[in-house]
């Protein structure tokens, strides 16, 4: 789960990470009594959205009158904002942060992942604030250190001095650098984060170490014990359609294409994809239905497919493993008495009962194309797609 | 031989009392496997599937003599099953169970890793759908029906694109030594090349099948140890050529979002190692049919 900004600088600022002074504004005359609490006569305003690259994309802005972010926020609050992350429709900028502008004289680069090569928490520090990161550690991955933790005794002060001395600071400010670098790591143990990211991590002209920005991201399957960091979840800055697939405990992902697809399991439904486009056409979604697939979670999908306008054709692929290929068909042929489907649904049931949910099909009278392989699937969706144009 | 299990194997189901725990337990005694008992804390002393149930897994251990394990307990419980499973002397785990938080299975990894290299025991999982050596044992979420019994042995990382592999197989007449399910999740128990470690020093298998897809390192790491290792001749299937970058796509691990993660480039880097790979989902079978001619 992603959260905004200004709520990862929260939830820091409460472990003791030194973050600016700044305040959260949902209008125009919310941000100026934000800038006028702060004080002095230049604000960072900042969209807030569930995205990177926000600097790039126009959604962050050095202000020095009421005016300018009165302006700034008319034109961004409530709109979509498009980033080289968001896709073409971008994200609605649900609120704007109002900071302090602060005088930095160097820019770092700080962030803990979760390692999948050593399997361990991992720390990540570069002298080069700011920039792309990957591309840093591409071209001259010598100005990168990587600190891993022991997961048995969590990170040690040592670890986190050794980090803090290779970014070139003043003696002074290795201290804090190094007791922020801490405050981080202990954030991110204690809420089940998959990512913490700060970029840039500065120095300023007055010898102090602070996060201008956060970027924080958590692991789904711990929100049960993470209360606290669930209530930051944001419905305005997740697609609709994903959000209603996962009130039903179902795995949906968007994409642009025309061919809706219906599949029980992550592999064979990024497989199923593979196939389509093989074919000559484009899917317009990811949907793993899970291992038990009754009756009712079939209908469901498609319903949930056929929510999506674009969809022109509809690949039902299943493989029942602890489900039953009777149940599925019979799912099907439930939906199709109560509404009309308008697109070609091609259907392929492999594994247990594959026979019965075949029969199933035939006898129903229905509208259902079936193929018996992957392959075969793929090029007669395409097929019916086509000709349906 | 096959790797891990046979019809010989004792077998313990930890959460043998529960839904899913009981509903598998049953077929995989139905199947041929030695499921000597099962564990459910405050259920010790009851039998269950006409198997006794324990409180512990030291306990089942001591009194059955069960080597390997498998365990459908909830997410929240799962990594300390597992730990338990590990203390217990466990020699072989599966874990089914899908959604144990990562944080939970870095702990899990460094527990287990913690034991000398000769007693450590080896875990396959979470999210997974177990490992069947077809015609011998089942431990597994299966349909067991759709794995012939052969020489060839089958890694994944999903579940139904597993059984897809199998039943392509089937249709051409390839049998199965062994097919390991490794999961989806971010933190596995073994990767690709632990398991290819196995198939590589068993007798019976004489051809390997991997099933990776985007995100991770472990295909690379499995065409680094084939080239460098392995005797045996290796095919290859990578999903999620279409898969958009930055995506979450139902599997925890199946996002891409490092160079070298994506599915073309996993599929340059086993083509350059000398593996064979499938172009497409519905040529697993035939480009194992093709390499198998080659032996």
């Amino acid at each position: 789960m992603n959260i905004h900004e200004y709520q990862a600088k929260k939830l820091l600022a409460n472990y003791g990470v030194p973050i600016p002074r700044g305040g959260i504004a949902h209008s125009a005359t919310e941000a100026i009594y934000q800038s006028n609490e702060l004080g002095g006569n230049q604000w960072i305003v900042k969209a807030q959205l569930h995205s990177g690259a926000r600097g790039k994309a126009g959604g962050v802005k050095l202000c020095k009158s009421h005016n300018e972010i009165s302006e700034f926020c008319d034109q961004l609050l409530g709109n979509n904002l498009v980033t080289n992350q968001t896709g073409p429709q971008g994200k609605m900028v649900s609120s704007i942060y109002v900071e302090e502008a602060s005088d930095i004289t160097k820019e770092l680069y700080f962030s803990i992942v979760l390692d999948r090569a050593t399997q361990k928490v991992t720390l990540i520090a570069s002298t080069e604030g700011g920039m792309d990161i990957e591309k840093v550690a591409e071209e001259t991955p010598e100005k990168i250190t990587k600190i891993v933790i022991d997961p048995a005794v969590g990170m040690q002060p040592f670890q986190s001095r050794q980090l803090a001395f290779t970014l070139n600071l003043p003696n002074d400010v290795v201290g804090a650098a190094s007791r922020a670098v801490m405050k981080c790591y202990r954030a991110f143990r204690d809420t089940d984060a998959n990512l913490l990211e700060i970029n840039p991590l500065v120095l300023t002209s007055d010898n102090r170490i602070l996060a201008i920005d956060a970027k924080m991201t958590f692991d789904s399957n711990a929100l049960y014990r993470r209360p606290e960091i669930f209530e930051f979840r944001d419905k305005t800055q997740e697609d609709p359609r994903e959000t209603s697939a996962a009130e039903h405990d179902l795995s949906y992902i968007g994409l642009d294409g025309k061919i809706g697809c219906i599949i029980n399991g992550a592999g064979l439904a990024m497989a199923t994809m593979d196939m389509i486009q093989h074919a000559g056409g484009e899917p317009a979604n990811f949907l793993d239905i899970g291992g038990g697939a009754s009756s009712e979670r079939v209908a469901t999908s498609i319903e949930l497919v056929l929510s999506d306008k674009n969809v022109e054709a509809i690949l039902i692929n299943i493989f029942a493993g602890i489900n039953r290929c009777d149940w599925v068909a019979q799912g099907i042929v439930d939906l199709l008495n109560k509404r009309e489907v308008d697109v070609p649904l091609v259907v392929r049931l492999s594994g247990t009962n594959v026979e019965k949910g075949q029969k199933i099909l035939r006898d129903s009278g229905k509208k259902v194309i079936t193929a018996d392989t992957l392959a075969d699937a793929a090029y007669k969706v395409v097929d019916a797609w086509k000709s349906n144009e | 031989m096959s790797i891990f299990i046979d019809e010989k194997t004792p077998v313990l189901v930890q959460g043998i009392t529960g839904r899913i725990g009981s509903f598998h337990a049953k077929e995989m005694i139905d199947y041929g496997t030695n499921v000597v008992a099962g564990v459910t804390p405050g259920k010790g002393g009851t039998t269950h599937l006409g198997r006794p149930v324990f409180n512990t897994v030291h306990e089942a251990v001591k009194e059955t003599g069960a080597e390997t394990s498998i365990v459908f307990v909830p997410p929240a419980y799962a990594g300390d099953g597992i730990m338990e499973a590990a203390e217990s002397g466990i020699k072989y785990c599966v874990s089914i169970t899908d959604g144990i938080p990562t944080h939970d299975m870095i702990r899990v990894k460094r527990y287990i890793n913690s034991a000398k290299p000769e007693e450590r025991m080896v875990l396959t999982g979470p999210n997974c759908a177990g490992t069947i050596s077809p015609g011998k044992a089942m431990m597994g979420i299966m349909p067991g029906h759709i794995y012939m019994k052969g020489s060839v042995g089958l890694i994944g990382r999903s579940g139904t694109l597993g059984y897809e592999a199998a039943s392509q197989m089937k249709e051409l007449g390839i049998g199965i030594s062994t097919a390991v399910g490794i999961g989806g999740d971010p933190i596995n128990g073994s990767s690709f090349l632990e398991i290819l470690k196995h198939f590589e020093e068993d007798d019976e298998t004489e051809a390997v099948l991997i099933i990776g897809e985007i995100g991770g390192p472990q295909e690379a790491a499995a065409a680094e140890y084939f080239q460098k290792h392995m005797s045996k001749p290796m095919a290859a299937y990578i999903a999620g050529l279409t898969a958009p970058p930055g995506r979450l796509m139902g599997h925890a691990g199946a996002i891409v979002n490092t160079s070298g993660e994506s599915a073309a480039e996993k599929v340059e880097i086993l083509q350059d190692a000398g593996v064979m790979v499938s172009p497409t989902p519905s040529d697993m079978g035939a480009t194992m049919a093709k390499l198998l001619q080659g032996i």
